[in-house]
């Protein structure tokens, strides 16, 4: 009885299922879905190689200040960094002394200790990067409604990561024509710019590099051209986002050596006592391996004389 | 036990024969998972991931009750405390990273553990209640991990947490207010991630209980082998210890190993970046996917698109729990004597099918919706047919 | 006869590699404890201080408002600080002490700054319970000895914050601080 219902239960799933099936197919039949704008025109990252990719990688500190630098003098202005504190800055290869002078820089919000009201006072290396905006709502006002995201995770919040924000930051170019001529429609709107790297192809941000030069990078640093500021502002990115990523991948290789250690010794110290085991009883009837080789023979044998 | 040949416990110093006599603890340990315990010798190593279930049921234990002291169930908090246990707790990236990807190695080490049981019929007489119990830790499970996911409050946590409790709401009627009751609001919110964090601690010690029950009831029949013939004396059985502790200790090494890669070298691959971004309630992300471990419920869910008597999300719903609980009927819908898959040429064959219909169905849900996918072939959850 | 030297032969072989066996199999259950061992590590260390935690270990204060006889508290490390401006009078009170009398003997010249012998900066915790004494507000009962006085159990302590009377076993802490220009007091 139970096998009964359970038969028609399980053919009137399948029997909804191969409806749905069909309806789709054949609404996919008669009006393929039409191409789009996005499908053929948005790009994969181009590739980006950082010295802290790969189980050995480790930080360039003097790119990580480079691109620091980029932050502070182009992202900063719109993007905050909230995750991030003064005091992390150290993993850049900062000093104490350095940090302490890099948070007077900026002042933090606070309260005036003798009225109550809010104020500014100068940053300590406790306090994490200020906002450029007072909450979310001044941030859309300043930006025609389009909220500049914080950056501290933005390389691991993005399919693509640092490749990705590179590629974004140097992928600024006029609309193509021949999107233009295949979809009339989608003409980039006032005040969105064009982006193949962008997942709708139009984005807020105007282009944020626009110069080679546009910031002055120290004595012994790279030119500092647009695709160079693209790079390091991306490494930068990369180790806000995470900044313990080189103690994990030296944590990691010290507990992969010792675990495959322990896995060969344990696998030694399997076989010693199973080979115990196997002298003091034998298995006997069909279990024994002799008696199910000697089966397997006989079957041959049979097989062989038959064929 | 039920095995005539089974050792007996014997305490080797004056303090343990005090000890059990007042309290036969290592006794009960001794005839569970020590000497005591006769187990078939020529199990494969297919068996070794029930230990290896037990394991990572543990090291998810440990690693919560370690993120709890450091977390806050607090919606506006909640997403920074868990950068804070990344950024500022000493080795705290360490033990996040090790129980967001010791869920899903918990979830390997089962999934093989469940496929096993099916092939080599340790669903049959007598071990129905040991199956059984199994899949309520594995529904369990299900619901753990779903809590867990909402509580760092990301994108994905949040409209994951408002895309299964739409669930709720395609039973007619009942459905609405059901989901409402469960969220505490119209909308996840602050009520539901205080209540989801507390079932979240509370869940994983109820799993640790069943766990319990279901090895207790494994050890009345003893452990099936790939034979599917039972074992008749002593020489067919070894003791668990050292023969099994040794056989399960070096492959929980090379395991947790693979599980180090992950937790080391590559730890978001199986997360989704959307997470690292916080809850938007008024912004969905494009692509919403389930972690991977509910794929193929995710693709028997969306896989229904018609109203027939019913609407099509009730269909998916009802599909999707009912691929669940057939399997309780399992025991007694496969009526054959023979228990291994070895020896079951038509079985090992539809055996195949669904092992290819779960990838299918599990490469379907982690797709990203669109007319193709969910029109490309979903073959029926896992059905009756199996029973030949 | 040659039978026996064949058998223990035979039994010498045999305890060699049982020998070999137990030492790998010893030292696979060693590697599995070592391994266990040090998995706690992190599982431990991770209830100590936090990185956000040891950041604000050092806090700057402006005492310039501080009049003599004033005194204010302030936080440190989550715990209260006493800032006090003693007047002459109390610094002479001090002073005046004999060291044999005091319960944990220390002059107030050591638990102050050169030069600043007016200043005394101490934690707000009792060393009897951790209860914060009184006598920083104005008008708080400042006990026998004119200092601080706890409320929980009734310690007394004098203008130096030296305790005087009462079960707390000795002086107020006086934390790690400095002077980092005339007004500004870096404690930390």
């Amino acid at each position: 009885m139970v096998r009964i219902i359970a038969f028609f239960v399980g053919l009137g799933f399948a029997g909804v299922l191969l409806w749905s099936f069909v309806v789709n197919l054949y609404d996919n039949i008669t009006e393929p879905p039409a191409p789009t704008a996005e499908h053929e025109f948005h790009r994969e990252p181009k590739e980006l190689h950082l010295a802290s990719d790969g189980p050995f990688g480790k930080w360039d500190k003097a790119q990580l200040q480079r691109g620091f630098q980029v932050y502070k003098e182009v992202c900063a202005a719109c993007h905050s960094l909230e995750r991030v504190a003064f005091r992390d800055l150290a993993g850049l290869g900062y000093n104490e002394a350095e940090i302490k002078a890099i948070a007077k820089s900026y002042d933090v919000p606070s309260i005036n200790p003798d009225t109550g009201e809010p104020a500014t006072r100068k940053g300590i290396p406790a306090d994490y990067f200020p906002k450029p905006y007072a909450n979310e709502t001044a941030g859309r006002a300043a930006n025609n409604n389009a909220y500049p995201p914080d950056l501290s995770l933005i390389t691991k919040a993005r399919e693509g990561g640092a490749a990705y924000i590179y590629s974004l930051l140097t992928g600024y170019q006029n609309q193509p024509t021949e999107l233009l001529k295949q979809f009339p429609d989608v003409k980039t709107p006032e005040g969105l710019h064009y982006n193949p790297y962008f997942a709708n192809l139009n984005i807020a941000m105007p282009k944020p590099i626009v110069s080679d030069g546009q910031v002055t990078y120290g004595e012994g640093a790279p030119a500092a051209t647009v695709d160079q500021m693209a790079k390091d502002v991306s490494a930068f990115l990369v180790w806000t986002a995470e900044p313990k990523l080189v103690n994990r991948h030296r944590a990691g290789m010290a507990v992969l050596i010792f675990l495959i250690m322990a896995t060969v010794l344990g696998y030694m110290a399997y076989q010693n006592i199973w080979a115990s085991a196997k002298r003091k009883v034998a298995p006997k009837g069909p279990l024994d391996p002799d008696n199910q080789a000697k089966r397997e023979a006989a079957k041959a044998e049979a097989g062989g004389i038959a064929g | 036990m039920s095995f005539a040949w089974a050792k007996p416990y014997e305490p080797k110093t004056d303090i343990g024969r005090w000890i059990d006599e007042r309290l036969p603890l290592p006794r009960l340990v001794y005839g569970a998972i020590g000497g005591g315990y006769p187990v078939p010798r020529n199990l494969n190593y297919f068996w070794n991931f029930g230990v290896l279930s037990g394991l990572f049921l543990t090291i998810q234990i440990v690693t919560g009750i370690v993120l709890a002291m450091h977390y806050y169930s607090y919606a506006d908090g909640a997403f920074t405390s868990v950068e804070r246990i990344m950024r500022d707790v000493n080795a705290g990236w360490l033990i996040r990273y090790a129980h967001a990807n010791g869920a899903s190695f918990f979830f390997v080490a089962v999934y093989i553990h469940i496929f096993r049981g099916l092939y080599y019929g340790s669903y049959k007489a007598p071990r129905e209640l040991v199956w059984m119990l199994g899949l309520v830790i594995y529904l369990l499970m299900m619901a753990t991990a779903f809590l867990g996911y909402v509580l760092p409050w990301g994108q994905m946590s949040y409209w994951g947490a408002q895309v299964i409790t739409g669930f709720f709401s395609a039973f007619p009627l009942v459905g609405e207010p059901i989901r409402v009751w469960l969220l505490g609001g119209y909308a996840p919110d602050q009520a539901a991630l205080t209540r989801f964090f507390s079932l979240h601690y509370l869940l994983p010690f109820v799993i640790a209980g069943v766990v319990i029950l279901h090895i207790w009831s494994l050890h009345i029949p003893g452990s099936n082998n790939p034979t599917g013939v039972d074992v008749k004396d002593e020489k067919d059985t070894l003791p668990f210890h050292p023969f099994y502790t040794a056989k399960d200790g070096w492959f929980v090494g090379a395991f947790l190993t693979v599980y180090a890669v992950f937790v080391f070298f590559m730890p978001n691959a199986l997360g989704h970046a959307d997470n690292y971004i916080p809850a938007n309630p008024l912004a969905t992300p494009a692509h919403i996917v389930p972690e991977w471990y509910f794929w193929p419920f995710y693709a028997i869910l969306r896989a229904f698109t018609v109203d027939f008597i019913l609407p099509a999300k009730l269909w998916g719903v009802l599909a999707m729990f009912g691929s669940i609980l057939l399997l309780f009927f399992l025991p007694w819908l496969d009526r054959s004597p023979v228990r291994s898959g070895n020896y079951r040429p038509v079985f090992k064959r539809f055996y195949l099918l669904l092992v290819v219909d779960v990838l299918v169905l599990g490469w379907c849900g982690g797709a990203p919706r669109n007319r193709s996918t969910s029109a490309s072939a979903r073959l029926p959850p896992p059905t009756i047919s199996r029973t030949s | 006869m040659a039978t026996l030297e064949e058998t223990n032969a035979a039994k010498v072989e045999a305890d060699h590699s049982l020998r070999r066996r137990d030492f790998i199999n010893i030292a696979a259950v060693s590697f599995a404890g070592v391994g266990g061992a040090v998995a706690v590590l992190p599982l431990v260390n991770q209830m100590s201080p936090s990185a956000d935690v040891l950041a604000l270990a050092s806090i700057e204060v402006d005492v310039s408002k501080i009049q003599p006889g004033q005194a204010i508290k302030t936080s440190w490390r989550k715990q209260p600080v006493f800032i006090r401006n003693l007047t002459p009078k109390e610094v002479a009170d001090a002073k005046a002490v004999p060291l044999s009398e005091l319960r944990d003997p220390q002059s107030l010249a050591e638990r102050t700054k050169p030069g600043k012998e007016n200043w005394l900066v101490t934690l707000g915790v009792c060393t009897h319970l951790g209860c914060v004494p009184l006598g920083v507000g104005e008008g708080e009962n400042r006990g026998p000895f004119g200092g601080y006085f706890c409320p929980c159990h009734g310690s007394a302590y004098d203008t130096a914050a030296r305790i005087r009377s009462g079960p707390a076993p000795t002086n107020l802490l006086v934390p790690e601080y400095e002077f980092t220009s005339p007004t500004v007091v870096t404690i930390g």
